[in-house]
């Protein structure tokens, strides 16, 4: 098998001017698998980009979408009610603020983490402590909401239970919405550190062991070589992802924020997706809401290919 | 190989003891949850439970396998996770295989259709409008199909096929094999590392999903189990889902509670960590592109 991948035939005989008959007639197949996918992709993600138009129209049931009548302000009323709206302001505003607070914070968790594993010396434990780690990444935000509520409730809580038993005073970790903002990030962190730690540990991996037995003959302690040889050998991985994550700052769905949340916390919690559910779905208001995901969506793809385009220019790989 | 100096050894053993602290967040929460389900009512209610069961009894579980609407709805979602991750992962290899073909025309713009469907999602309320116009609100098929490729898990396969030698493929079209025997006889056996991965992903996508659910049911006959636990947990007409269901004593409904999201987790669970190797070589392909 590995002599056949040396002596690979080249493909240049196929970039002959083939005849169209005679190709599609070699790799029709191939059309005829990709059909089913991308018949799905043309019907579940571009017709709604058609539907998009509803922003700027005002939206009537039993029409269709091209026959609808434009909205005031050359089509822009939406935008003008949104940015009006002190709710959607709030929600913009949290949408930001939790994203930033999760990158800030999150971000170097899986690093630290993948550093501190690096450093067992035992095998087995160290793959026991990964499988434990990884564990939360598979649990839903409706039962993380449900572990938070069993944490930190206010009476109930097992944390607050200790707090008085130790004679403090309660502490109110999720309806106060300054603490209710912590436990967010707080479950965030906890249910990605390990899972995201998968990608650092692989560049761990790669990194040559020369380099660590070099550096120990220098007499280079634990700390030095974790600085001068495993922070540089992560350092692609690193950029790439703080990158990437920065162009996900305008994103987030609406599973986590509603699985946490509660209503004395609305003022900090509410996000962009929780707000189109309640005013879209729930509330009704099409237009004003396709306008307000349209935005979200618009800022997101600038922010993504902004993000891509400086992770190229800074000769690290893109995301595609 | 040299003996270690005690004070690395010391440095070691912070280590180990640093990654136990770690380990114990990880389970902490969960183990107060399975003491919870398994402690009596009086118990609950005096606030004396948290990481040991107190008056243990299995009455919640008890009480949880005799609510005839929550055993439906588990096993609506195990019918359902498999369903969803047969036909993702299906969906998924039609998508990836034909793409590694380098002599496939309209590759570059295939791909370049299939990519900007990552970047730019219509929203929300586009999607919704969608499923309204197909028939599919209050449908179950809502559950499987608008979420049956994901392009991240696709990429993530091909970059696998592509590690599949060329001439493998190359020596079966020399021998007549067509398109169809070289995925069923050559790239599907050869994949089955990839094929547990993404199997994995889907599955617990699914299992754990309830955004879907909560936008496009409203059958309640469809509700997927992370749904009925969200309406649990944050039901507003609280008195009536308490006197319907047994969540009646509230030492009761608390052990309850508990019991339903602990039992709700051990399928997952029990299968994570079985996979692990596969995962991990999925996370690693799936963050170096091509």
């Amino acid at each position: 098998m590995a002599k056949e991948k040396e002596n690979k035939p080249t493909i240049v005989i196929e970039k002959r001017k083939v005849d169209f008959k005679v190709y599609i007639k070699r790799y029709w197949q191939l059309y005829a698998l990709l059909a089913l996918p991308l018949i799905y992709l043309l019907i579940f993600k571009y017709i709604p980009m058609l539907y998009v138009q509803i922003a700027f129209k005002k939206y009537s049931i039993g029409k269709s979408v091209w026959s609808m009548p434009l909205a005031k302000n050359n089509g822009f009323e939406y935008y003008i009610q949104a940015f009006r709206d002190r709710d959607f302001l709030y929600a913009l505003r949290n949408t930001l603020l939790l994203n930033l607070k999760d990158l800030i914070f999150g971000f170097p968790a899986p690093i630290i983490f993948a550093l501190i594993l690096n450093e067992l010396p035992f095998k087995g434990y160290k793959k026991v402590v990964q499988t434990i780690a990884y564990m939360p990444h598979f649990l839903s935000w409706v039962i993380i909401g449900s572990l938070s509520l069993q944490l930190f409730a206010q009476d109930a809580g097992m944390v607050n239970m200790l707090i008085e038993k130790l004679g403090g005073e309660h502490i109110k970790f999720i309806s106060d919405s300054a603490n209710w903002v912590r436990t967010y990030i707080g479950w965030g962190i906890w249910q990605s550190f390990g899972w995201n730690s998968i990608v650092y540990l692989a560049a761990i991996a790669g990194i040559s062991p020369d380099l660590y037995e070099a550096a120990s003959m220098d007499g280079a302690g634990r700390f030095q070589k974790m600085w001068h040889i495993t922070l540089p050998g992560l350092k692609p991985t690193i950029v790439v992802l703080l990158i990437m994550n920065l162009g996900y700052i305008m994103g987030g769905g609406m599973e986590r924020p509603m699985a946490l949340y509660n209503n004395l916390v609305m003022d900090k919690a509410d996000v962009i997706a929780t707000y189109v559910y309640r005013v879209g779905i729930k509330g009704l208001r099409f237009s004003l809401t396709t306008a307000v995901g349209l935005f979200q969506s618009v800022v997101g793809v600038i922010l993504i290919l902004s993000a891509n385009w400086i992770s190229r220019k800074l000769g690290e790989r893109g995301i595609w | 190989m040299k003996v270690k100096s005690t004070k690395a050894q010391i440095g070691d053993w912070i280590f180990v003891f640093i990654c136990f602290l770690v380990s114990l967040i990880c389970v902490l929460p969960m183990l107060n949850l399975l003491a919870k389900s398994l402690s009596g009512s009086e118990a609950l209610i005096r606030n004396e439970v948290y990481l040991i069961p107190k008056g243990l009894n299995f009455d919640a579980y008890a009480q949880v396998f005799r609510n005839s609407k929550y055993v439906r709805s588990f096993f609506w979602t195990v019918f359902l996770t498999i369903v969803c991750t047969l036909v993702s992962l299906t969906m998924s290899t039609l998508c990836a295989y034909p793409l590694i073909f380098e002599r496939l025309k309209g590759r570059s713009a295939i791909n370049v259709f299939i990519t900007v469907t990552m970047f730019f999602n219509a929203g929300t309320i586009p999607n919704y409008l969608l499923m309204q116009k197909l028939n599919l609100l209050d449908n179950p098929l809502v559950l499987i199909i608008p979420s049956c490729l994901s392009i991240y898990n696709m990429i993530i396969m091909r970059s696998f096929f592509y590690g599949i030698p060329d001439s493998l493929r190359e020596s079966a079209e020399i021998d007549g094999a067509n398109f169809f025997q070289i995925l069923w006889k050559i790239y599907v056996p050869l994949s089955k590392p990839v094929m547990a991965t993404l199997a994995l992903f889907y599955a617990v996508g699914r299992w754990n999903g309830y955004g879907d659910a909560l936008m496009y049911m409203k059958d309640e006959k469809f509700y997927p189990l992370q749904l009925y636990l969200f309406n649990i947990m944050n039901n507003t007409n609280k008195m009536e889902v308490a006197t319907q269901e047994g969540f009646s004593s509230p030492g009761l409904a608390a052990s309850m509670k508990a019991a339903v999201v602990m039992f709700s987790t051990i399928p997952i669970l029990m299968i994570y960590p079985w996979l692990q190797r596969f995962f991990i070589q999925g996370v690693t392909l799936g963050a170096v592109k091509e």
